[in-house]
């Protein structure tokens, strides 16, 4: 942690520390001290009046049906939107793995969507499947699919998903193509003498290594549909049709800039702190567990 | 190796290039849609190949803007995004430097306190300190302005973390020399540390300029003035007002505008990207 | 049980050609190393006969069959890599057993194998372990174990020993020479370890930039060297190697220096000829002047006392070629000290100027 050889004490250190300090407690640690404080308030929306009603929020939010259903949407919602962009990526990468000639650009072409922004990704999708004009909507229309997504809240919730899992697939295929070539290539060429083919080199040796990859990646993108997809839905539905696509980042911001329930918002960006804290720790515990080649 | 499954060599590559289809194609369509007018955009079905309107809609997002979005001019929108991706960028280097540097290289009082507050931004994403963030910036007087949009975006666990690995490589002997050579801390960090993690500052540039490129719910929460907006903003803006009057050629236009710089980065500088972010994230 | 045979076997990458036609054959049963500087392309040999490289030209064959098209799994080989590749996500057990399973053999049949290899290897306790418990000579086993167990007709070993210190080292290498006089079965080692080549295999094959230089027992290897390459590379320190003409009736060979050398048996057809002289260090002499005894002057120059040897280091003349000597024990000599040295007109190697193939 600290070198060996390093410089005594001094004003200076305190100097070196003292702009990313200062941002972390102006824009971090007080706004976050804040957030708990009025979690526990409540609040008019004028900010007339306030009173200190200790956990009372946060019972009114698990007394909340809307509350809970958002929670398991956005459980739904993650869980998906990893599934699909891990395994399609995984699937392009041990394909991309076995070619040698091309190599680079297969990678080039599949890593580009990583530098879109999430709302730019939204406003692509929702204008392919745009009701009225959209190509997939009118693709769909022609094998009898009456598609809607500013009606049906699934369609909704399908279009989010796919932009998001679309977006996602770059992330996760650089990673994981990255672990495969890090596997020495004797272990593979043994496995070949030993007699294992391509597909049980791949379910016996290759995805049994890059375990540690794969819990990586599903924290990370947990933490990506959990948070970063937040341009997306407002971009392609604004958590609706009926709150159909209504994710526990969006409900925070719906309720609290567009609602003004300032005590319920707060304690639910209170309860989104926990959940980033437990997957942050989690990584971090994965992370020390790396394979040890020979 | 010798290995005779043509089979599986075909599926491979058949399996990548229809991945690459299903990954290029929403951006076909927009590139499409940018190269027609607004009457052939309003006709189903909407059409597949180019057509010839794309300077025509490239000069008119640039420098007239569109009805919804403020009548901002896409390419001042673009000039704004540039501003505050390379303030966040440099920003947040010079600063993860500077902290790398004072924990690795120097005993002083509160040093593992200090690296713990930094290691808590990592748990504290904008999107759960909104509101109180936002009147943080507020009673700064930072809203609507360059310094709001990039300055509370600028603390950065990770980048620490990184440099804080990089400096750990770093041969104890280099300090050691740089003293017997008279070399105070400064000019060893300017001398020795800075040339030495050139390549990590640049892949984590790289990085850090898509990040704050992308910057959506910060921006739109404090900025309200339509001169100030990003260009990703921008985009949503005009989404909003597309159902009223729907002007996807130019939408399109200014989606492919505001993906361009960073997937360009991405594409030129790729691996500075790749190395950015294995590095960064693991 | 089976003889590899290899016929005109090439290896190129793009306009490159590493491996430029190689012809031998190895007998059942036979041990041979093969040795050479890096890159000279005996690995990539190995791993031609392993199937883990495509030959360009060529015929390779593993007992009867022609293996060219052959996958590595179907050539009945077993390999043992240099950086062990033990499977890290599996037992000690389970990285022998893997190739069986695949092979879908008998479970018991699989404990009966993987148990005797174990026995044999020393390693029944640590089954249950996974590699990464396991200490540097433990894991070299481990890969043994996994070429034992599959009961193959050819054993490859790619460097083994090469990432063990020096005294594990001497250690495996008399174990591997027992197991695989034990288990008969034709073996090909690839080291760049001059006691290695030397001691582990029946014969010895020498390669350089891709071709054969040698292929014969170590004693042939060391006593008549093919060739200048071969001379130089083998033997420690290496031989020494002076520029050299022989006089037009091919009696004597007059040194760079001036220095005259008369040979026991005349070489008339190459009178006047370019020649590189050899001789060994260990062959020069400061005593013992026999009738047939050729006979060399040396200026020291640098001293090693090794112990039980001292290298003299010199030149011949004052300013002439320079050149070392092994002699026995220790001795004290001076820099500037004029040495008088013999050698056995038999050590002495002569080669063609041009081709640097030997002479007589």
């Amino acid at each position: 942690m600290l070198k060996r050889v390093h410089f005594g004490t001094s004003i200076l250190p305190f100097l070196l520390v003292a702009p990313q300090i200062i941002i972390t407690l102006v824009f971090f640690i007080w706004p976050a001290s804040q957030a708990l404080y009025q979690s526990l308030l409540i609040e008019d929306a004028f900010g007339l009046s306030r009173e200190f009603v200790w956990f009372e929020n946060f019972i009114d939010l698990a007394g909340n049906g809307l509350y809970f259903d958002t929670f398991r949407r956005t459980a739904f919602f993650s869980v998906t939107v990893a599934g699909i962009a891990m395994a399609s990526a995984l699937v392009l990468a041990a394909m991309a793995d076995r070619i040698i000639k091309g190599a680079l650009t297969y990678r080039t072409l599949l890593i580009w969507p990583y530098a879109v922004a999430p709302v730019v990704a939204g406003a692509l999708w929702v204008f392919m499947f745009d009701p009225t004009l959209g190509i997939f909507a009118y693709a769909l229309n022609i094998i009898g699919v009456d598609w809607n997504h500013k009606l049906s809240g699934d369609q909704a919730m399908a279009l989010v998903v796919m932009a998001s899992a679309w977006k996602q697939i770059a992330y996760n295929f650089l990673f994981f193509i990255a672990a495969m070539q890090s596997i020495p290539k004797s272990l593979i060429e043994a496995a070949a003498i030993d007699g294992a083919g391509p597909v049980k080199r791949f379910f016996t040796i290759i995805f049994p290594l890059i375990t540690p990859t794969t819990f990586f990646l599903l924290v990370v993108n947990v933490v990506y549909a959990f948070f970063d997809t937040f341009g997306i839905i407002h971009a392609v539905t604004q958590g609706g049709p009926a709150k159909a696509t209504e994710i526990l980042v969006y409900k925070v911001f719906n309720d609290g800039f567009v609602g003004l329930d300032l005590g319920g918002s707060a304690a639910q960006s209170v309860i989104l702190m926990i959940i980033v804290i437990a997957l942050t720790v989690i990584q971090f515990r994965y992370i020390e567990k790396k394979v040890e080649y020979s | 190796m010798i290995e005779h499954r043509p089979f599986i060599t075909f599926l491979a590559h058949f399996t990548l290039i229809i991945g690459i289809a299903i990954v290029a194609f929403p951006i076909w369509v927009t590139f499409v849609a940018a190269t027609h007018d607004a009457v052939r955009m309003t006709q189903v079905p909407l059409p597949m190949l180019p057509g010839d309107q794309f300077f025509i809609n490239l000069k008119k997002a640039l420098f007239e803007g569109i009805g919804g979005a403020g009548g901002i001019p896409v390419g001042m929108m673009m000039l704004n995004s540039l501003v505050v991706a390379l303030m966040i960028a440099t920003g947040k280097i010079i600063i993860s430097l500077l902290s790398a540097f004072a924990i690795v290289y120097f005993k002083f009082p509160f040093r593992m306190a200090f690296f713990w507050m930094i290691f808590l931004t990592l748990m504290l994403p904008v999107e759960v300190r909104i509101l109180p963030t936002f009147e943080v910036v507020a009673d700064l007087g930072m809203l609507n302005s360059f310094w709001g949009l990039s300055i509370p975006l600028i603390a950065s666990a990770t980048a620490t973390f990184m440099f804080r690995q990089v400096f750990l490589t770093v041969p104890d002997e280099m300090l050691e020399a740089a003293r017997v050579d008279g070399a105070g801390p400064m000019r060893f960090f300017f001398d020795i540390l800075l040339p030495l993690s050139r390549t990590n500052i640049a892949a984590l540039f790289v990085i850090l300029f898509i990040y704050g490129w992308n910057q959506y719910l910060w921006p739109l929460l404090i900025t309200t003035d339509a001169s100030m907006f990003t260009v990703v903003m921008g985009i949503k803006q005009m989404l909003e007002a597309a159902e009223q009057a729907p002007e996807w050629h130019l939408i399109m236009m200014t989606a492919l505008l505001a993906m361009l710089p960073p997937v360009v980065v991405v594409l030129t500088m790729q691996r500075m990207f790749v190395k950015g972010l294995t590095e960064t994230d693991k | 049980m089976a003889e590899i045979v290899l016929d005109g076997v090439r290896k190129s990458y793009g306009k490159v050609e590493v491996i430029k036609g190689v012809d031998w054959k190895i007998n059942d049963g036979e041990f041979v190393v093969i040795v050479g500087p890096s890159g000279c392309g005996k690995s990539t040999l190995l791993r031609m006969i392993a199937g883990l490289e495509a030959i360009t030209a060529g015929e390779i064959s593993i007992g009867d069959t022609v293996v060219n098209d052959l996958e590595p799994s179907e050539r009945n080989i077993a390999m043992v890599f240099q950086n062990y590749a033990l499977y890290p996500h599996m037992s000690v057990y389970q990285n022998m057993a893997y190739g069986l399973k695949i092979k879908k053999i008998p479970k018991d049949e699989i404990d009966k194998r993987v148990q005797r290899a174990a026995e044999i290897l020393e390693l029944e306790e640590y089954l249950d372990r996974p590699p990464r418990q396991l200490s540097g000579g433990q894991r070299q086993r481990v890969a043994m174990g996994r070429a034992i167990v599959r009961q193959p007709a050819v054993f490859l070993f790619d460097e083994p020993l090469s990432n063990l210190d020096a005294k594990l080292r001497v250690q495996m290498r008399l174990e591997i020479k027992k197991l695989q006089e034990d288990l008969g079965i034709t073996s090909v080692y690839v080291t760049h370890d001059q006691v290695e080549a030397m001691t582990l295999g029946h014969r010895l094959a020498v390669l350089n930039g891709g071709v054969v230089e040698q292929l014969g027992t170590p004693i042939e290897v060391y006593e008549k060297p093919a060739t200048v390459f071969v001379a130089g590379f083998i033997g420690s320190p290496s031989m020494n190697l002076l520029e050299a003409r022989l006089d037009e009736a091919g009696a004597f060979v007059v040194l760079a220096g001036g220095a005259k050398i008369a040979l026991p048996s005349p070489l008339g057809e190459y009178g006047g000829r370019d020649v590189t002289f050899g001789v060994r260090p260990e062959h020069l002499e400061d005593k013992g002047k026999g009738a047939n005894n050729l006979q060399l002057s040396l200026n020291v120059r640098v001293v090693e006392q090794l112990g039980a040897d001292t290298l003299v280091h010199g030149t011949l003349g004052e300013n002439g070629a320079e050149l070392v000597a092994r002699l026995d024990g220790i001795r004290t000599l001076s820099q500037g000290h004029v040495l008088e040295l013999n050698m056995a007109a038999k050590s002495i190697h002569l080669f063609d100027g041009k081709t640097g193939r030997r002479l007589g």
